[in-house]
């Protein structure tokens, strides 16, 4: 069944984008990631232009994040104290990266930027993932527990200042490495045009040793708002967000985070954090592959202005 | 000699208009509104004309070649080449070109080059090759040779998008002075008003021409929608956003049953 997109300006097999939805919506609420990175590529890939596709799939991300936040909520795995000093910071890095977004489209290199940090990321934080969740999977095997939590395992940031409790991680830590976490994944968010959870999870854990109990839903608290603000800021500057698309979307990917995050919670922590350094490693990959191999295709049009 | 300066302008005058108005074209569009709506996946539209006599009692003059060339909204599109630096591709060099048709359709009842010689069918900009796409040059506007690599590459990835045609068998004569012509509207058709020049010749020479016009307009909800979006920025983005916790609310007391 077709449907003609308003603002997209084409139109697409209902089916075909409820499938991606859903998909998307099982990735995200099992790893509690916002699932912007594979979202976005899939949508141009069918055929929207990629400036939709970024601003629609950020009120996608905005209802999947929401609906697992609540189930994270229920269960108690989330650390609300935590979640809001990470928003007051990322609101910050938001602003930043909004602002050096802008400077870069001047300069016509944004598309090689966003591609280059891409890969860099992603691979980078994948190949981590894997070989931390590798090594914890192989400690288990042999009869050791799973984390490592030595007394003597603090890193040089537990000793600084402004100390604060929060309760529900069990985790007591200074303010300032949880500001910076906040500014630095606002801003990556912006110039990326992601949620940034799946850089958020990993941070939260090896950074501040967040348990992966309250990681998910804490990393969704800070993925909504962010997700959020960003639809009504596209929307308001750019005009670029498709409503249709966002509903055909949305609730796709409600449906599928609440799997998502059932079978996410049945999983140990560390298989869960080997998929998911799996699957960023090889959409890092496949960003890697565009750049290096000779494209099908060297030209390529970009709409500037109608009228 | 002065009444003899006045008979040739007349004679001048009648056989000027003469020959160059022996024929006269009546087109008539099977729609003048294309409507998009949600289900919309491409329509195409029907032109119909006669090839008259002009005046009625002079002879037509078989046999007839037309071209319909229908011309979209303008757009400033850029043209981007991706070139390896440092191992990765990037896109280096670019080029805009500059107010040209989203949508640009050229189709006859035969190749547009066997109609009328080179330099006629330049000079009216009749087929994809002769079709004026200016490019802006520094400060300057030209349209370059017709096979600058840009130019090509340019037409080429809009007639793959189904937005640049040429059809040499769109057009058929019916019987030698009806004729119908095919006009394809992809699913992705830009939103806009629509420009359809008629052009009627006669071994090689241009000897009738009309217009008409068309639009492509969005209605009942898709309207709404891009309006709302175009119009109340702000409210439509917070509409959006509530509608995505609305939605990501219902799910998660759906799922809470069990």
């Amino acid at each position: 069944m077709q449907i003609y997109l308003p603002i997209a300006d084409l139109p697409v097999n209902v089916f075909l984008v409820l499938g991606m939805g859903l998909a998307v919506g099982y990735i995200s609420g099992m790893f509690g990631i916002g699932g912007g990175f594979l979202m976005t590529p899939l949508l141009i890939f069918i055929g929207i232009a990629p400036a939709v596709a970024v601003a629609t799939v950020s009120s996608h991300i905005a209802a999947s994040s929401f609906t697992g936040a609540l189930s994270y909520w229920r269960k108690q795995a989330l650390d609300i104290a935590l979640a809001l000093m990470l928003l007051s910071s990322g609101i910050v890095g938001t602003a930043i990266g909004v602002w050096l977004f802008t400077e870069l489209r001047a300069l016509d290199q944004l598309d090689l930027m966003i591609g280059l940090s891409y890969v860099t990321l992603l691979t980078v934080v994948g190949a981590t993932m894997i070989y931390e969740s590798w090594r914890a999977i192989m400690r288990t095997r042999h009869g050791m527990p799973a984390t490592l939590r030595r007394p003597g395992s603090h890193t040089w940031f537990h000793g600084l200042p402004f100390k604060l409790r929060f309760k529900r991680s069990k985790i007591y830590v200074s303010a300032i490495p949880v500001w910076a976490i906040g500014l630095v994944i606002g801003f990556l968010g912006a110039i990326m045009g992601i949620g940034g959870g799946f850089l958020l999870v990993p941070m939260l854990i090896y950074l501040l040793r967040v348990p992966t109990a309250t990681v998910i839903g804490t990393s969704m608290v800070l993925t909504l708002v962010t997700m959020a603000s960003a639809t009504v800021m596209h929307a308001a500057t750019n005009h670029l967000v498709d409503a249709v698309l966002a509903l055909i979307l949305m609730v796709g990917g409600v449906i599928g985070a609440q799997f998502g995050a059932r079978t996410g919670q049945k999983m140990r922590g560390e298989r869960l954090r080997l998929l998911l350094g799996l699957l960023v490693f090889a959409v890092g990959c496949r960003f890697a592959y565009e750049l290096v191999v000779k494209p099908d295709d060297l030209y390529s049009l970009r709409y500037v202005m109608s009228g | 000699m002065r009444r003899f300066a006045q008979l040739f302008a007349l004679a001048l005058l009648v056989f000027g208009v003469e020959s160059a108005a022996a024929e006269r074209l009546v087109v008539s569009l099977s729609n003048h509104r294309v409507a998009v709506t949600s289900n919309f996946v491409g329509e195409e539209l029907v032109l119909f004309g006669t090839i008259e006599p002009e005046p009625a009692t002079s002879a037509l003059r078989p046999p007839y070649d037309l071209v319909v060339t229908v011309t979209g909204p303008r757009q400033t599109i850029r043209t981007r080449r991706k070139q390896r630096i440092l191992g990765i591709w990037v896109n280096a060099d670019s080029r805009e070109f500059v107010r040209v048709p989203a949508y640009l359709a050229v189709l006859s009842n035969r190749p547009v080059n066997d109609i009328a010689n080179p330099d006629t069918l330049r000079r009216l900009q009749i087929g994809l090759d002769n079709f004026l796409l200016p490019q802006r040059i520094g400060s300057d506007f030209a349209d370059t040779v017709r096979d600058d690599p840009f130019r090509r590459s340019f037409v080429r990835l809009q007639t793959q998008q189904g937005l640049y045609r040429e059809s040499a068998t769109a057009v058929t004569f019916l019987t030698p002075t009806v004729f119908r012509a095919a006009v394809p509207m992809p699913a992705a058709v830009p939103t806009g008003s629509y420009g359809v020049e008629v052009e009627l010749f006669t071994r090689g020479t241009l000897v009738a021409r009309t217009n008409s016009a068309l639009d492509v307009i969005k209605t009942g909800f898709e309207q709404y929608v891009a309006d709302a979006a175009r119009d109340y920025g702000l409210l439509y983005g917070m509409a959006t956003a509530l509608m995505a916790l609305l939605i990501g609310w219902f799910a998660s007391l759906v799922f809470a049953r069990d």
